[in-house]
């Protein structure tokens, strides 16, 4: 971008404008920042200066070691990470050959495929809950992560297939004739157009992990055995328990807090180019 | 549409040479659309169904609409939805003043390219990608009369009397609900926006600045109707997003969605009715039944934006 050499305004509205902004961040960020900070001080100095960093005399870690007594956070993070990265998987296999047929065959019933796999996106499958509970007890799959990979599969199948078709109709048919003529089976094509719409597979990864990371309605309904929790309903439940121990309630917070940060400071270019579809790089 | 016709004189040829069934298209499709019909789609008509049936001697049996008409009419289950409905009118609404204005305002801003716009852009978006249980804990905290936060804040800036346990009482806790949610999801309207105001051509920009023309016509003259598609489904997005809610309002209030359902949405209902609580036993039927009328109240604002904003827009391009 052309940034600083084309100012489109004149200096008081580029003021204002960095004043809003500013005024903005602060308050997108402060909260954050304040529960961190207090997870690291005593519980005096958290009520009696909450805006303070914390120093020698106020620095403890007792909040975390209250955590590391008594709630299965390891497990919960692990199974956060066995169903996020599960769903993940799932999704952009399933999705990117659905829409390697989608935009690379004409079949009789394309348009039409297209169409039912796209009504998704807008109607949330939440409103499916007591049909998906019913499913899943009759799978025996209730307490099990395969209960929320699945669901969060086909959550994600269509707003992936949809992003995902788009961009497989962008890759040169040269390409794909070539191999064909050289003798490809049409999975080898399908094999050699991944690599090619890699952006599109980053975008889809960033935009679906959220959602699957963050989720409490599922785990809550489909997998709620202390084996099976993941780190968002664990740390509800905790900090349900444990409301007036300050200490250990922005300790939860905080782990809970700093992996999604960290996973969002490494992927904000694909989400940011998956939200707004390449306009911003 | 370029590859259209291309993918249609290829396949063409491909018909004439009569090629056995294509195997491989099936296989190709069958993964995901077999997870996603017997995972999503299945599962909502199957709970559409079931809120056609009730329990009878120990079996489910068809009853058609009863369970609706007793959703509707009688007062233990009519009361608590007319009021989640109200509730959840509201929270949209301000939702659509309040966030998609002030992430419209963010976005025009980023677009005026002042420096460090990206480094604003991921700190503006931060909120949006931590869990909302996070969020409801993190503000539960800060508003809590205990820690006083609030208190240090607005002290010094003589606001004393907006010291207040604004989620405790009846009158307040929803807008404060929903001004919650709005900070945490600002972020998506904020890029939609943002993403449609680049794609505006440069030499737009540069005819406007020869002419004189300062941040404010341009933004009336050249932005607002070259990205009034994007506040159409900004508008959707935040439709079908907040009536379906649930975790915010879960986390920080609990499944009750007090202080006396002051903050009682549908998905809280629907939780509810589905699971039951102290005091009801949870009932599937009905719970589908909410389910129901929230599948309908979406499709309802589904088809308005079909209907009337689609129509505008094209009378707006033409």
């Amino acid at each position: 971008m052309t940034s600083a050499g084309v100012p489109l305004l004149n200096r008081p509205s580029r003021v204002l404008g960095h004043l809003v902004l500013i005024f903005y961040s602060l308050l997108a960020t402060l909260p954050t920042l304040l529960i961190i900070v207090n997870s690291f001080k005593d519980r005096l100095t958290i009520f009696s200066h909450p805006f303070a960093l914390p120093n020698g005399g106020t620095f403890t870690l007792d909040g975390y070691r209250t955590l590391a007594s008594s709630a299965n956070f390891p497990l919960f993070f692990l199974n956060s990470l066995l169903v996020t990265l599960g769903s993940l998987f799932l999704i952009l296999l399933v999705s990117s050959m659905a829409a390697f047929a989608l935009s690379e065959y004409r079949f009789r019933l394309n348009t039409l495929l297209g169409l039912y796999l796209s009504v998704g996106i807008m109607v949330p499958i939440r409103l499916g809950t007591v049909g998906i509970l019913n499913l899943m007890v009759g799978l025996h799959l209730v307490n099990t992560l395969w209960a929320l990979i699945l669901v969060y599969t086909a959550q994600g199948i269509p707003l992936a297939v949809f992003v995902l078709t788009s961009f497989m109709r962008g890759v040169p048919r040269d390409l794909k004739e070539a191999a064909r003529i050289d003798g490809a089976s049409e999975y080898r094509i399908y094999g050699l157009t991944l690599p090619l719409i890699r952006p599109a597979l980053g975008a889809v990864t960033a935009i679906s992990m959220i959602p699957i990371w963050n989720d409490l309605w599922f785990p809550l309904i489909l997998a709620p055995g202390e084996s099976t929790k993941t780190i968002v309903l664990g740390a509800s439940a905790f900090l349900g328990q444990f409301v007036n121990d300050y200490n250990a309630v922005l300790a939860a917070l905080t782990l809970a807090i700093v992996p999604v940060v960290v996973l969002y400071i490494i992927f904000s270019r694909q989400l940011v180019s998956g939200i707004t579809g390449g306009a911003l790089k | 549409m370029a590859h259209t016709s291309l993918s249609a004189t290829s396949s063409s040829a491909r018909v004439k040479r009569r090629r056995p069934f294509p195997w491989h298209i099936a296989v190709f499709l069958a993964p995901a659309v077999l997870i996603y019909t017997v995972v999503m789609i299945y599962p909502i008509l199957s709970s559409l169904w079931l809120s056609l049936n009730n329990q009878s001697g120990g079996r489910a049996a068809f009853v058609g609409l009863a369970n609706y008409q007793k959703l509707l009419g009688s007062e233990l289950y009519a009361q608590p939805l007319w009021n989640a409905l109200r509730n959840n009118v509201v929270f949209f609404l301000i939702h659509m003043l309040v966030q998609n204005p002030v992430g419209l305002l963010l976005a025009v801003l980023l677009s005026f390219r002042l420096r460090g716009s990206a480094v604003y852009r991921t700190l503006l978006f931060t909120p949006t990608v931590l869990s909302v249980v996070i969020i409801g804990f993190a503000w539960k905290l800060i508003l809590n009369p205990v820690w006083g936060v609030q208190r240090a804040l607005l002290t010094p800036l003589g606001l004393e009397h907006l010291d207040q346990p604004w989620l405790g009482l009846p009158n307040t806790a929803l807008p404060t609900l929903s001004l919650i949610s709005v900070w945490q999801n600002i972020g998506i309207p904020m890029l939609l926006f943002l993403a449609a105001l680049v794609r505006i051509p440069d030499e737009l920009y540069e005819a406007a600045r020869l002419d004189g023309a300062g941040g404010w016509t341009i933004f009336r003259r050249i932005q607002l109707p070259l990205i009034l598609p994007t506040v159409g489904i900004v508008s959707v997005l935040t439709f079908v997003g907040n009536f379906n809610a649930f975790d915010l309002i879960y986390s920080t209030q609990g499944a009750l969605a007090g202080p006396n359902f002051a903050s009682d949405i549908l998905g809280t209902l629907f939780y509810r009715t589905f699971f039951g609580y102290q005091l009801q036993s949870g009932d599937p039927y009905m719970g589908a039944a909410v389910a129901g009328v929230m599948l309908a109240v979406i499709l309802a604002g589904l088809l308005v934006y079909l209907v009337a904003w689609q129509r505008r827009m094209t009378e707006v391009q033409l």
